[in-house]
Formats: structure tokens, sequence, C-alpha cells
């Protein structure tokens, strides 16, 4: 027992709800906001810390115990990722005051932003099914509240698609729960899969566990459920889409990874080709979305159904490496989509538009902004030495140990159109001759940099640095494929 | 002006809010360990506020009530938050409650339960929500 483990839950919640009643008091927000989100960052490193050196730490919440309570699992996944989350919440509240107009800020923004962290940290280290699901809700609820920030009659429109995209996936969110429970007779995620091995994973199971695959994909924005993703995360502020990019569809990838590295992984035969697949056709069609367009912010906003493509790739081909490489590519994700999105964010406040047909030559006027978009760009199609490189190196060679020629193949083409899809921006919006004829007003990006430069920074080191991270990854995965180990640290202490 | 002739209204209204308003502390009360709880105390509450409402109007509760129900939520889901937290100064698990016997003047033995205190954030939420919601809804044109 030890509370640590519900602290990135809760400090951000209570944070939340003192910014609530200070939100008329803009500098007071901005300022608190700013030192809350560091607080909270260095909680949660000395918890991650602690994580990797001592092992998991479980908390049965109200002191009833794990089979009946709720237990909050904190395991070195689920800290690795709720302190890439904290990590993104830190630049992003930096940025926010820069991006945001004050009305926006008054009406709620911090509240909802640290709203945000406290459901996403939930849905990483919660230890019970049902209580997943409530943690989704949370994060929902407060994405909701996010993407209609600001009132364009475009948000309302795409915010309705979102609301009852979401609700309908909830609600068959809890039914699955409720199949499940009418089968297994419990909703601890640990002893579910202590009941699944039991009875050895018989058809209904495996018909269950297809059911929460849809609900998950569709959270994860997975082919052919991503039809309502790209749109809807471009229409709010762009510190609200780098959020929604980074946090939110990583959410529903990790929910996949854990229902099927823990609890449903006694029918691989039958479920796991079906991820590569689906991973397969998810690559292919979000490189196609992403090239066809030459709006700024979709042809990021596409760039992460390819991404959810390689993770689930990852799932599908399930062995040590390809698992590695997953968690690998989730982190790295993570940073890189917040990343993009907030220089594109800059971009289109720069240039006025988000058309690319409209810009040029702005290498002349934003240097810096331009280096960064070219460097991410590279981070993102995995040119070595950066961070997507590795990750897709232990991918491929996980798959390839399998003989899955042809996602490798489909792999290897779309990283391609990936760093094409991203360097259309660089060549179209970037390069040029200045324009003398009118004088350009230039607009300032002072305050955009800092978080920007803060993030990438992490996002090459963990290329550069792979012989330091590489190793805690390899043993998340060599973890995750002992369930044994998850359900001894709930079930028996 | 055109003035409505709500006397009957009016005069139920001031019987029945009493008896909603004294039923919801009931409700809130008893919640911890019989039927009841935060959450329909704070509905009644709101269905009684909403009735004043409905009788006197917007102008003459603004003087009546002062108070501003957003805060309230604030307010509401920091004490529900806060009573998770003083477990961590007993060295309990989040949100683990206890509860003693204790004698009172006039009214005897009672129970006393910290699980009351989370109930009662509980109920200021549910309360703040209520009504915010139904006035934004009325004051809508």
């Amino acid at each position: 027992m030890s509370n640590l483990a519900v602290l990135p839950i809760i400090l951000p919640l209570l944070f939340g709800i003192i910014l609530a009643l200070t939100h008329n008091r803009i500098p007071l927000s901005r300022f608190l906001t700013k030192t809350f989100t560091i607080i909270n960052l260095g909680v949660v490193s000395y918890i991650t810390f602690r994580v990797f050196n001592q092992g998991t730490i479980t908390l049965e919440t109200g002191g009833w115990e794990a089979p009946y309570g709720i237990v909050i699992v904190a395991d070195s996944l689920a800290m690795l990722l709720v302190l890439t989350t904290n990590i993104i919440a830190v630049a992003c509240a930096f940025y926010a005051p820069h991006s945001l107009s004050e009305r926006q800020e008054k009406y709620y923004f911090y509240p909802f932003f640290l709203l945000l962290i406290t459901g996403v940290s939930g849905a990483f280290l919660t230890g019970d099914l049902f209580n997943l699901f409530v943690f989704f809700e949370v994060l929902l609820m407060a994405s909701y509240g996010l993407i209609v920030l600001g009132g364009d009659k475009v948000q309302l429109r795409e915010s309705i698609k979102y609301v009852i995209i979401n609700l309908f996936s909830s609600m068959l969110f809890v039914t699955a729960v409720a199949f499940l429970y009418s089968v297994v007779g419990t909703i601890n995620m640990a002893q579910i899969a202590e009941r699944v091995q039991e009875v050895e994973q018989q058809g209904i199971l495996t018909t269950i566990a297809i059911l929460f695959f849809f609900v998950f994909a569709t959270k994860a924005a997975l082919f052919p459920l991503y039809y309502w993703m790209p749109k809807s995360y471009i229409v709010p502020n762009p510190v609200v889409s780098a959020l929604f990019g980074a946090l939110l569809t990583k959410v529903g990838i990790y929910s996949i990874l854990r229902m099927f590295s823990l609890i449903f992984i006694h029918n691989i035969d039958f479920t796991h080709p079906l991820f590569i697949w689906i991973a397969g056709l998810s690559l292919i069609f979000g490189v196609i979305g992403s090239i066809s367009t030459n709006n700024v912010k979709l042809i990021v906003a596409y760039n992460i159904i390819p991404a959810v493509g390689f993770l689930i790739m990852g799932i599908g081909v399930f062995n040590e490496d390809a698992l590695s490489g997953t968690i690998y590519y989730l982190v790295h994700d993570m940073f890189i989509k917040a990343v993009l999105f907030l220089i594109v964010g800059v971009i289109v406040y720069v240039a006025g538009t988000s058309d690319l047909r409209k810009m040029n030559g702005l290498i002349n006027y934003y240097p810096l902004l331009g280096w960064l978009l070219f460097i991410s760009a590279f981070v993102l199609a995995g040119i070595p030495p950066f961070s997507g490189f590795i990750g897709k190196l232990l991918l491929l060679k996980g798959a390839l140990s399998v003989d899955e020629v042809i996602i490798v193949l489909i792999a290897l083409i779309s990283s391609l159109l990936i760093l094409y899809s991203i360097m259309k921006i660089f060549i179209n919006g970037f390069w040029g001759e200045k324009q003398e004829s009118d004088n350009i007003k230039l607009k300032s990006t002072k305050g955009f940099m800092g978080p920007i430069v803060f993030l990438l920074e992490f996002s090459v080191m963990l290329g550069i640095g792979a012989e330091f991270v590489y190793p805690p990854i390899a043993s998340i995965s060599e973890y995750l494929l002992n369930p044994e180990l998850y359900i001894d640290s709930v079930l028996k202490e | 002006m055109y003035k409505p002739n709500n006397l009957i209204l009016r005069t139920t209204t001031s019987l029945i809010a009493f008896i909603l308003l004294g039923f919801a502390v009931y409700l809130l009360f008893a919640g911890h360990n019989a039927p009841g709880g935060g959450f329909v105390g704070g509905l009644m509450t709101a269905a009684a506020i909403v009735l004043m409402y409905i009788s006197y109007g917007t102008e003459v509760m603004k003087k009546i009530l002062p108070i501003n129900f957003r805060t309230l939520i604030s307010i509401g889901l920091l004490v529900a938050v806060l009573t998770g937290f003083g477990a961590f100064l007993f060295q309990q698990p989040f949100l683990a409650h206890t509860y003693d016997y204790f004698m009172f003047p006039f009214f005897g033995e009672i129970e006393l339960a910290t699980a009351m205190l989370f109930d009662i954030g509980v109920y200021l939420t549910v309360l703040g929500v209520t009504i915010t919601i139904i006035l934004s809804i009325a004051n809508d044109q």
C-alpha cells in the first residue's frame, strides 16, 4: 500500500478545481497552471524513478482489498506513459497563454486542461476495467469542454460529430464490460486475466475481446473507424489539438496493449493477425489522407493514423522486439505529435492561413520555425539517429522474425510517404524567395518557441540517447509478456 | 405591465419548499448508511430552489440567494477531493473512511462518519451543477 500511486491522478484534479475558482483572474491562472504542471511533473518523475527501481506500486483505494475494491496499479508501462503525458502538459501550459484568446482562458481552459491530464493519467494507472471506463469518461468530458472552447461554427459542427461517436463507443464500452462481467464475474483486471486463463479463453471471450478492440479502435482512430478524427482534431486551438493528438488516441492504444497483453492472450492465432491487417490498412489510408490535402493542420492530423497503425502492428506481431518497438514508438509519437501540432499552430498563426498553396518563403522571416519543422519531420519519419528510427527498427525486426513481410513493406513505403507529407509543408511553405513587393508585417513568435524546443529536445534525446532509453523499455516489454507479474503484484502481496 | 395572479403558487411554494429543504437535509445526513445521500439531497434542494425561482422570479431570488452557483461546484469538488486527501494524514489509503459515536446534548448518541464530509461535497456539487444548468437554459432568450 502506498498512496504514491494515486498522486498523478488526484494532484491534477485538485489543481484543476483550484483553477476553476480563479478562472476570472487570468494572470494568476497562468502562473498557477505553470507552477502546478511543474510540481506534478516533479512528483511523477519521482514515482517513475521509484517504480523502475523498486517495482510496481499498487494502492487499494479506501482500504478495500484487491478483487473487490478499486486498485491503482503504477507499473513501469503506466508510469512511463504518465511521465510522458506530464512532460507534454508542462510544454502545453507554457504554450497556451500565447495561443489562446483571453476569452478562452477565462472560460475554464485551465481547469479542463488539468482535468484532461487527470483522466489520461487515471486511464493509464487504473487496474479496474470499469474504472478505466470512468477515466475514459473523465478525459472525454474534459475534451468536450476543450473542443467547443471558442464556439466557432465549424467547431460546433465537428464537436457534435466528436461527442456522438465518443458517446456511442462509450456505450459499447460499458456493454462490453457488462458482458465480460457476466462471463468471468469480476472487473478487476488482474482477476479477469487469471480467470480467462483458467477457462482458456473460449469462443465467447474472444467475441468480447473483439468488442473491446472495436471500442478502443474507435478511440484510437484505427482503420476503418478513424473518419471522425482528423477534422475534429484540427478545429480547436492548436494547444488543444496538440493535447488531443498526443494523448487521446494513445490512451486507446494503451488500452489495447494492456487488454491484449494481459487478458486476451490465449487465442493469439485469431486476434493478432487481425491487428496486423488493420495496421496495414491504417498505414495505407492514413498516409493517403495526409498527402492528399493542402491544409497544414490536416496533414498533421492525418499523420496520427499511420502512427497508430505502427503501434497496433507491434501488438499484432506480439514478440519481445515488436512490443519494445510499440512502447518506444508510443512514447516517441506522443512527443512528436505534440511538437508537430504546436509547430503547425505557429505556422498558421504567422502565415494567417492554413492553406499550403497560399504560403511562401516563410524561412526568410522565421528561420528557427522552419528548421524546427525540418528536424521534427526527420524525427517523425524515422531518419537515423532520431527516435522514430529506433521504434520502427524494433517493430520491423519483430515483424521480420515472424515472416510478416507484407506489413514490413507497407510500413517502409508509408514511412517514406510520411516524410514526404511533412516535407511538403517545408517545401511549399518555407522555401521560396523573399517577397519584396508587399511589406509583410512580422508577427512575433516569442513564447511559442520555448515549449516546442523543450519537447523536441526530449524527442531527439529519445533517439540519440537510445542506449540509455532502450534497456528500461525492453524490460517493460519483457514484463508485458509475463502477465503473471502484473497479476501477482495486484492479487498477492 | 402584465402581472400574473400567482397567489396560490406563492403560498404553496413557501410550504412545499420548506418541506423539500427539510427532507433534503434528512436525505443528506442519512446518506452514508441508509437510502439517500449527497446526490439526491442536492437534487432535492435544487428542486426547491427552482420552485422558488418559478414563483418569485430571477430578480427577487438573486437578492434572497446571492450565491454564485458555478463557484459552488468548485467548492463542492474541493471538499470531496480533500476528504480523500484527509486519509493521507493518517497513513491510510486514498479515500479511506472511518466513523465513531459521539454524545451530543439533546440529540443523544449520534454516529458521525467521515463519509459524511464526502457526501457534503457531492451535495454542493450536484446543487451547483443542477441550478447552473436550469438557470442557463431559463435565461436563454
